[in-house]
């Protein structure tokens, strides 16, 4: 093959594919059968990190950036006007195998613009995935995005050789999608999401009966959101991503914080900056709905519409539902320690297994790795020393945030500058 | 004032073994174990130095697995592993009390070795892990897939099976500049070899053994590498913290080809 070419083919087609933010490579199993190559145990690598800090563990590219659509917030829409170019499927297949053999990545993650229709687009797609397992003998990960309008046989067809299957729904909520992306319709977006929900399912089943059953998709499904685009509240964001992880049981929901890419008087202008520390508020309350037993009225309600940036999420809840703490750490059930500010699913195992061997104070605690600047005030432990203290939530939040150190102040800066 | 009794061994794990069961054989009331290359020579000390005796490590290692999990076992091996300085001892502490102690599948995180080892074995875990990550294989002209690296512990044996798995229908090499050996795999099994080849001069495998195409894609993946980055949200600390500069070295989409 033509190496140039090639280069300048991923320089145009890993471009357009960064906005995409998912790079897991965990969750799915597959052996490395016959003596071939590659193998997904499971937990995911990250091979390398962009400068943007972000995780670079498969190849993400498109197959093509040529769009029959116009949607506002894409770079490959098709009124941008932007160099285009096209991979064919055996060169997809090459540079995949020869950066897996180097071991650069964990496997392939190929989306693609939409040309002449979405089933065309989704064959091709899936053409790439079956030539990597069949002929290659490739065991790596390889995400497909599910192409919105595919067609049911080709949704089945996709998941016998991906390990997860991806939607974007980008927007939120179905009023904005009508005015960013007048070509595409809700339905589209759900049908092929429905299908592979389904096929899982009954995948699932079958294997339970007969085990020779091939897997289908064992990594599930994912989806993404674009934050800041259309003006929606957190409250909106974490219902729709409820609604999508119940729904389509869905591994993840990605969020996007909008990056400006355009001027169009529909979108954020230009000089928006990206809302990177809302996206990571958003992230923290993912994590407390899917780990911590939290459920999305108790953190966004009518009451409190959007998360506040300046604390996390669980030290948001806690101040405002002080009555139920202190909490005793040698007594309290794991939902409750799991509750407290401060302490970690990990650190809540930790703690459960030392208190059977004696009672834990706060040398313990420290020691465990809790961060106690949050958590002491909503503890006891087997000490005299006692933190808990009847002040307010908004002097507890003030003394909280003034005693500690956040990797976000150089957001806040412009609050400390009151006193100098 | 009792005198310390300072155990000298190998370095091996065999040899850190055969020295906790010299330590419960000759009742050694304050035992330091110590690796032969740290040795320093201390006032009023008795020091005494361990033949590694593979029939009386087995023995050890039988008595651990007697009590404990499959993952203790591994907390065990990779906090050896992690080579700190004195970490026999904290592990000598730590194997003495679960000798003492039921088999319990609950770990004791409120004691301070307990807890000391879990950590240590949890670093060593992350830098096998980065391991894993951060390994770049360059084709040589022989059809084999070579790798140097300098890890800041002694992961290779943590490794194998990880590569093993992944990739047995090439022939690979990971070398361990920092600790001079290497594992190759052979299509059939894994060896562990030293080379002359490789010194802490001559770090990584020249370009004249490269195969032909070899460059072209160290170049498409530096290329992959730049263009998937997004300007806007330039975020050096992350990066650092999640690539130390320490790996840079061996990393290609850090350097210049």
């Amino acid at each position: 093959m033509s190496f140039d070419r090639i280069r300048e083919k991923l320089t145009i087609l890993a471009d357009a594919a960064k906005y995409d933010v998912s790079c897991a490579s965990s969750g799915g199993k597959r052996a490395n059968t016959k003596k071939g190559l590659g193998n997904n145990t499971g937990m995911g690598i990250c091979h390398s990190y962009t400068e943007d800090g972000r995780c670079v563990s498969l190849l993400k590219i498109l197959l093509t950036n040529h769009c029959i659509f116009d949607c506002a917030y894409c770079v490959t829409r098709k009124s941008n006007d932007i160099k285009r170019a096209a991979f064919k499927i055996q060169e997809v297949v090459d540079l995949t195998i020869n950066f897996y053999r180097r071991n650069y990545i964990e496997g392939l993650f190929l989306s693609s613009g939409i040309f002449k229709n979405s089933d065309y687009t989704m064959e091709r797609l899936i053409a790439v995935a079956k030539k990597l397992r069949l002929e290659e003998n490739f065991n790596g990960y390889i995400h497909l995005k599910s192409i919105p309008g595919a067609s049911n046989e080709l949704m089945r067809e996709a998941g016998l050789y991906a390990d997860r299957l991806s939607v974007n729904i980008e927007i939120p909520t179905i009023s904005g999608l009508k005015l960013l992306a007048p070509d595409k319709k809700h339905e589209d977006f759900i049908k092929p999401m429905k299908k592979v929900k389904n096929e899982i399912i009954q995948y699932k089943t079958e294997r339970k009966l007969i085990k020779s059953t091939p897997k289908y998709a064992p990594a599930g499904q994912s989806t993404q959101m674009i934050i800041g685009a259309t003006g929606e509240s957190d409250r909106d964001i974490m219902r729709s991503a409820t609604y999508y992880y119940k729904e389509f049981n869905m591994r993840r929901v990605y969020y996007s914080g909008y990056i400006p890419i355009t001027t169009d008087n529909r979108l954020p202008s230009i000089q928006t900056e990206v809302p990177i520390l809302r996206e990571n508020r958003l992230y923290q309350t993912d994590w407390l709905l899917r780990f911590y037993g939290f459920s999305v009225h108790e953190l966004l309600n009518d009451q409190h519409k959007n998360l506040e940036l300046d604390i996390d999420p669980k030290l948001s809840w806690a101040l405002r539902n002080m009555e139920m703490f202190p909490i005793d750490i040698n007594r309290a059930d794991k939902n409750m320690i799991a509750r407290v500010p401060g302490i970690g699913m990990q650190s809540v195992t930790k703690i459960l297994q030392a208190r059977r061997f004696r009672k834990l104070d706060w040398s313990h605690l420290k020691a465990i790795g809790i961060s106690l600047n949050r958590s002491k005030y909503f503890i006891t432990c087997n000490s005299n020393n006692f933190f808990h203290k009847d002040m307010s939530p908004l002097n507890l939040k003030n003394l909280i945030m003034k005693t500690s150190k956040s990797k976000h102040d150089k957001y806040f800066t412009n609050q400390l500058s009151l006193f100098p | 004032m009792n005198p310390q009794t300072i155990l000298i061994y190998d370095g091996s794990f065999d040899g850190f073994l055969s020295s906790v069961f010299i330590i419960y054989e000759q009742k050694i009331v304050y035992p330091v174990i110590r690796r032969q290359q740290e040795m320093n020579n201390q006032l009023f000390t008795i020091s005494e130095t361990v033949y590694t005796d593979k029939i009386k490590a087995k023995r050890v290692w039988r008595g651990i697995k007697n009590k404990t999990s499959k993952s203790q076992q591994k907390i065990i091996f990779s906090a050896f592993l992690s080579e700190i300085k004195g970490v026999e001892n904290t592990l000598f502490s730590y194997l003495k009390n679960m000798f003492k102690e039921e088999h319990s599948k609950l770990i004791d995180y409120s004691n301070k070795d307990i807890l000391k080892i879990s950590q240590v074995a949890k670093m060593v875990g992350r830098e096998k892990h980065r391991m894993e990550a951060f390994v770049r294989f360059k084709k040589t002209k022989d059809d084999i897939f070579v790798a140097t690296i300098e890890p800041d512990f002694n992961v290779l044996p943590l490794l194998i099976n990880h590569f093993q798995d992944r990739y047995a229908d090439q022939k690979w090499l990971i070398y361990d500049v920092k600790r001079a050996y290497g594992i190759f795999y052979n299509l059939h099994k894994v060896e562990i070899i030293t080379l002359d080849f490789f010194s802490k001069q001559n770090t990584t495998v020249a370009k004249e053994h490269y195969t032909s195409d070899e460059l072209e894609f160290q170049y498409l993946w530096k290329t992959y590498f730049d263009n998937v980055n997004i300007k806007s949200r330039k975020n050096a600390k992350l990066h650092i913290q999640h690539l130390p500069r320490r790996y840079w070295k061996y990393l290609i989409e850090k350097n210049n080809i």
